[in-house]
């Protein structure tokens, strides 16, 4: 039977071309229709810059990087070294490296597994031996090997270098060929893995380029940001794109002027957003109760890395939530959301902005390293301009009475931009009146604190309506004997987890949460008491989802799966600890490590982009 | 010599909230200078947002009828430069006290002095901490007695004007409160300056501060502009933020004309104000960025 995906990885030294390899090679699958899922390890930084990019093309929609490798594209020696125990089972699997450099015993290999080795310098003899040519001589091996299109790859390579280094993509085309020729006259293509695709181009993104481009679509004109890993992305997507769709992006001298930026941009009526990773979050938190109290909405990305402090700056973990839900000092009405994929994303942001604006408060976008720089392929009518963009009850003439916190059935008080005569105000931090009187400082006006603090979360019984039939997905039937549980970034994995058990013949289904604040604690408590058996998986160490749910809702799943290594949950042995759910005795709480990418430290070096 | 507005023309930004502050408090000089300046340049007050931290000098907003935001212990600054990104049709004006911008809040001052926003600083530097009941500050003076250094300050004082014009400032200027129309003359100057101007204003705290009064001030303060001195002349200007124990230099030490950040930000040159720009993206426009990714 046909295989219709194949697993890829890249792997070389940071420096070697990783990234723009894999960059073309992504693009080749999703202009030739083909469903594309890729994942950058860069815990190299700190081990030696060993760099492993994973990438999964299929004929058929998929749903992760994939596990194991058919071919892994091989830089460097250590990317031969570290990885031949990762080897898929089946003919032809195995190894494209350049020969005159790389070592490779043949016998180590697994039975049926081949070493494509090139020889480099002579391939590239007329092109003047370049060793940077290893890359695009594996390409175009690669290219033949899985019987790509030719002329897709070839105008993907042209486009990456563009217009302007039409030389160097000549050059590049002709070595790429070279070693497409190579391949065809030496080696036999892999026959049982068939990539076919649908012949519609497909877009390619990761959740930092959805939430960027999600808040130009959804009306946001200023982002301000402090450069942190994972969500710089987001930053730098927008600099370049700046006066092209009048959205100013400011980098600014740290997290705390960057929301307290964005708070004064969004009094002033322009619809703001801020963004970073834990640590520059932990530093905004002053300031989200400052929109609390004022009223003042703001949008703040969190790009959840591996913690606490520093921790593992370009690792994946799912450890903020907490954060999130109690940030700052005091009860203030909020909304956290966790998109689900990278679709969600760009939704997610849209709506985040609407909420943030049309309840006047501060709305949290969580997303993770895994969901915000993996890269995959999305049908383009998936996503959409067509958005609504909901500035909230804001008015443009008031009267003598105007008051900007009146205490309304809602909560929610007419807001007035500044310039609108009659609309004077101040926006205190300070507790206060009705008409923004500070009641703080000469006496505590105890009526008054009630009623404000009253209005004030009033407006989350509408937010909580509004959301309801939106805060988790359910997937699969109605009911099942066994319900899967996530929320964020683990959807994809939970969702082919299902499909797989389905297909062995399994009654699964699958709850995940997109928004966890207002938690939808009704909702949730009625899909999950009627679960004949539930697990709840998360990448992180103490299970910090499992705690809302049982805070909530008084209900505790009875198993768990987790991961705190900082790689996401790989498909196969997350599988695995599933199925495993079912004997009698499975551990209400267990671990899962990537044991393949376990790299032996060779040297340290200073970890750089964090 | 700029002709003030009459106080009757002042009180259109009179607030109906009583200020707060101790009797003989500076920061009373401070707001009645504000409000002849912004009616001496004639700004509406529906116009003007007046942002501040925490201290008792950021009560200001709530004491002048115009938009405010009453903010962070520090952050006030940032909070402003906000407000004019958002919108650079309105005059901003972030005021505060010594603690909240050379304390907790350098660093947005000096950034927000290196990028010159077009916009207006007024510090109310009475050198300590007077909301908190008189602690040292930043600019407390070396060997005085505070609440929290019974023994005598042991830190010396930062120089905010020095450190101003080291970061590239554009406007550096220094007040006295008890100089009512001095004060409102060269508020009026930093308002009108297209860029970030800096207002450091000598301000008594009366209650915590027994060592800087007006009777001391009054000994030593000398006016810059009286004396010939040259606003261009950045080393004039260094020389006159030195003064400090035996005279005191006020009025605009400083004044040169830089491109602002609003000019010269790529989305705000080409669009103009961003609270006015059509939101979303036109079909045009969303055809491309698919087109972008694919
Ligand atoms: C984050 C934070 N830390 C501390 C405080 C307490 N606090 C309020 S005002 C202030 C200092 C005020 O001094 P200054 O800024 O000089 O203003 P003044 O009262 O002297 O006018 C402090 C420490 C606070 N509100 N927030
Ligand atoms: S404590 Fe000092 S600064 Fe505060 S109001 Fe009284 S005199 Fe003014
Ligand atoms: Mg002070």
């Amino acid at each position: 039977m046909d295989i219709k995906s194949a697993t890829v990885w890249i792997g070389g030294a940071a420096g070697d071309g990783v990234a723009s390899t894999g960059d073309i090679l992504a693009k080749t699958c999703s202009r030739s229709g083909l469903h594309y899922f890729a994942q950058s390890s860069y815990q190299s930084v700190i081990r030696g810059g060993h760099v492993v990019y994973q990438f999964q093309a299929s004929s058929e929609p998929v749903y992760t990087h994939g596990d194991n490798f058919d071919l892994l594209i091989a830089l460097n020696q250590d990317s031969v070294d570290y990885h031949i125990k990762s080897i898929n089972k089946g003919a032809g699997r195995g190894f494209i490296f350049n020969s005159d450099k790389v070592k490779l015993d043949v016998s180590a290999l697994p039975a049926g597994a081949l070493a494509y080795g090139l020889p480099v310098g002579d391939l590239t003899a007329e092109f003047g031996r370049n060793p940077v040519m290893q890359n695009t001589l594996a390409c175009g091996v690669f290219i033949n090997l899985l019987q790509l299109s030719w002329d897709v790859f070839e105008k993907a390579v042209r486009d990456q270098f563009g217009k302007k280094k039409a030389e160097i993509a000549d050059l590049n085309v002709k070595v790429a060929r070279k070693g497409f020729e190579y391949a065809q006259s030496k080696f036999q293509p892999l026959k049982d893995i068939v990539l076919k695709g649908d012949g519609r181009p497909r877009m390619l993104l990761g959740a930092n380029q959805a939430i960027a481009l999600g808040a130009v679509a959804g009306g946001c004109t200023f982002y301000s940001a402090y450069p942190m890993t994972p969500a710089s992305a987001i930053m730098h997507w927008l600099a370049p794109r700046s006066s092209k769709y009048g959205i100013v992006m400011k980098q600014c001298e740290d997290e705390i002027a960057s929301i307290n930026m964005a708070i004064g941009a969004g009094f002033s009526g322009t619809r703001a957003m801020t963004g970073t990773s834990g640590g520059g979050f932990a530093l905004m938190t002053e300031a989200m109760g400052l929109s609390g109290i004022t009223e003042v909405p703001v949008v703040a990305v969190l790009v959840q890395r591996g913690g606490p402090s520093t921790g593992l700056p370009t690792k994946t973990e799912q450890g903020d939530l907490f954060q999130a839900l109690g940030a700052g000092q005091g009860e203030y009405p909020k909304a956290v959301m966790t998109p689900i994929s990278v679709e969600d994303a760009y939704f997610s942001t849209v709506q985040s902005l609407n909420i943030a604006e049309k309840y006047q408060l501060p709305v949290m976008l969580l997303s993770d390293l895994l969901l915000s720089e993996h890269l995959e392929t999305v049908d383009s009518e998936a996503l959409t301009n067509k958005v609504v963009i909901d500035r909230g009850d804001v008015v443009d003439s008031v009267g003598a009475d105007y008051t900007r916190y009146a205490d309304t059935p809602s909560g929610i008080s007419p807001r007035v931009y500044p310039g609108l005569e009659g609309g004077q105000h101040v926006a205190g931090s300070d507790e206060h009146d009705e008409d923004g009187t500070l009641i703080s400082d000469i006496f505590t006006n105890p009526t008054t604190r009630v009623k404000m603090v009253r209005k004030r979360f009033r407006k989350m019984d509408a937010l909580a309506k509004e959301i309801a039939g939106e805060s988790f997905v359910k997937e699969g039937p109605a009911q099942a004997d066994l319900t899967l549980v996530g929320w964020g970034s683990t959807y994809k994995t939970l969702k082919n987890i299902r499909l797989a058990l389905e297909k062995e013949g399994m009654k699964v289904n699958h709850i995940q949460f997109r928004i966890v604040w207002p938690f939808p604690a009704e909702a949730a408590l009625k899909e999950l008491k009627s679960a004949k058996k539930a697990v709840l998986v998360e990448n992180n160490y103490s299970g910090l989802f499992a705690k809302l749910l049982r805070q909530e809702t008084g209900l505790s799943v009875p198993h768990h799966i987790r991961k705190f290594d900082g790689e996401p949950f790989y498909f196969a042995p997350l599988l695995e600890r599933v199925k495993g759910l079912l004997n009698p005795g499975a551990p209400e709480v267990q671990y899962l490590v990537t044991a393949e990418l376990d790299i032996p430290i060779k040297r340290v070096v200073a970890t750089a982009g964090v | 010599m700029i002709e003030l507005a009459s106080p009757q023309a002042a009180s259109k930004f009179r607030s109906e909230i009583k200020p707060t502050w101790c009797p003989g408090c500076g920061d009373f000089g401070v707001l009645n200078s504000l409000q002849t300046a912004c009616a001496t340049i004639g700004i509406n007050p529906k116009d003007l947002v007046v942002v501040s931290g925490i201290g008792c000098s950021s009560n200001l907003p709530g004491f002048i009828h115009s938009y405010g935001m009453h903010t962070l212990h520090g952050r006030g600054v940032a909070v402003a430069q906000g407000v004019r990104l958002g919108n650079h049709g309105l005059t901003v004006v972030a005021t505060g006290g010594d603690g909240d911008g050379y304390g907790i809040g350098v660093g947005h001052f000096v950034h927000a002095v290196r990028r010159n926003i077009n916009m207006t600083y007024i510090v109310m530097n009475n050198q300590i901490y007077g909301l908190t009941t008189g602690q040292t500050s930043p600019t407390t003076t070396k060997g005085v007695k505070t609440k929290s250094t019974p023994g005598g300050n042991i830190e010396n004082a930062l120089n905010p004007l020095g450190i101003a014009l080291m970061a590239g400032a554009s406007f550096v200027a220094r007040g006295f409160s008890g100089d009512a129309n001095g004060l409102a003359e060269i508020m009026t100057k930093a308002i009108a300056h297209k860029g970030f101007s800096l207002v450091d204003v000598l301000s008594p705290c009366v209650t915590y501060n027994k060592m800087n009064t007006y009777a001391w001030f009054r000994e030593r303060v000398y006016k810059l502009q009286e004396k010939g001195h040259d606003v261009t002349n950045m080393e004039s200007a260094l020389k006159a933020s030195l003064d400090w124990d035996q005279r005191i230099a006020t009025g605009v030490l400083y004044q040169v004309e830089r491109p602002t950040y609003e000019e010269q930000d790529p989305a705000m040159a080409e669009f103009g104000p961003l609270v006015n720009h059509k939101l979303g993206l036109s079909d045009n426009d969303w055809k491309a960025v698919v087109q972008e990714f694919m």
